[in-house]
């Protein structure tokens, strides 16, 4: 599987998620913002970071950047996206998901390990996870609190387009699990043809035993099956 | 022509940054003070005569890049 990660100035989780998604057997390559044309991939991942350093708002001068209108032309062809992150921020500001990433409620950057609950796991990026398996995955955010207008939660919950919710290590999902304020503990979301996923967590932290744990692992191999 | 954009978080949207300023105040003695949202200023010059034109022009920069338009909004005056 051809993989293809976006490279903005001020990305700092480019280099990360190329050594996970190559352990993972993808064949990779990173592509520089200014790029015009996109290498042909079946997955494109936008990293984590500080794209233009968090300039107007997080991920929206990166959401103008040459090489997103490539992505969104793939993306509406059904190509799979996935936005970790500043990613995330990235594709809500590009429009290609919905709903957008407001500043974390206790005003602080998180840098933790927690926990999220998988809520669908009938869609190429969730198919190797179990129903409700709880993960224990870094975040690493100052603007990760979900929010969105009634209408789009509604079809969120309606379609089962919701990825992750926050819980906490026995998988309960309430206030006291919510690290960031994220509307009904959203932590990761789909579009409605489900070919993107943009999640705050790190997946790419955690593919190795030596460093975290292997909580992340199945998410590359769902999108490998 | 010059013009002057005030974009403010919608007033469902929470503003934990506002409420941050507000306590401080408070905390500082100002009694008298209600309720603080905190928003963004931009100036913006246009090389452009016609005053509706450059009004439309600076609404489409509003709406496709200085705004996020679920949680923001915004006013234009020229100055």
């Amino acid at each position: 599987m051809k993989s293809s990660v976006i490279v903005f100035p001020g990305s700092n989780c480019d280099r990360d998620i190329a050594v996970a998604l190559e352990k993972m057997q993808f064949k990779n390559q990173l592509v520089w913002h200014k790029e015009t044309k996109l290498p042909k991939s079946d997955l494109i991942v936008i990293p984590g970071g500080f794209s233009y350093g968090d300039y107007l708002r997080s991920g929206a001068i990166a959401g103008k950047s040459l090489i997103i209108d490539e992505v969104i032309k793939v993306a509406k062809s059904g190509c799979l996206i996935l936005g970790i992150c500043n990613g995330f921020q990235i594709l809500t500001e590009t429009g290609l998901l919905k709903g957008t990433l407001l500043r974390n409620k206790n005003l602080k950057f998180i840098n933790k390990d927690i926990n999220v609950k998988v809520m669908n796991n009938k869609t190429k990026f969730s198919n190797k996870y179990k129903k409700e398996q709880i993960l224990k995955i870094n975040i690493a955010h100052n603007e990760g609190n979900f929010f969105t207008d009634p209408g789009h939660l509604e079809e969120l919950n309606k379609n089962n387009l919701i990825a992750f919710k926050y819980c906490d290590e026995k998988g309960n999902i309430n206030n006291k699990s919510n690290p960031n304020g994220s509307l009904d503990n959203i932590a990761g979301i789909f579009n409605s043809n489900k070919n993107i996923l943009g999640m705050m967590p790190h997946p790419e932290r955690m593919v190795d035993e030596l460093i975290s744990n292997k909580d992340g692992v199945n998410l590359f191999s769902s999108l490998l099956n | 022509m010059k013009f002057s954009i005030t974009v403010t978080l919608k007033k469902d949207v929470l503003d934990p940054q506002g409420k941050v300023v507000q306590n401080t105040l408070l905390n500082m003695g100002m009694k008298n003070l209600k309720n603080i949202r905190q928003g963004k200023h931009f100036e913006i010059e246009l090389d452009e005569k016609d005053q509706a034109e450059a009004e439309k022009k600076i609404d489409i920069m509003c709406k496709k890049l200085l705004v996020n338009l679920i949680i923001e909004d915004y006013k234009i005056n020229k100055i």
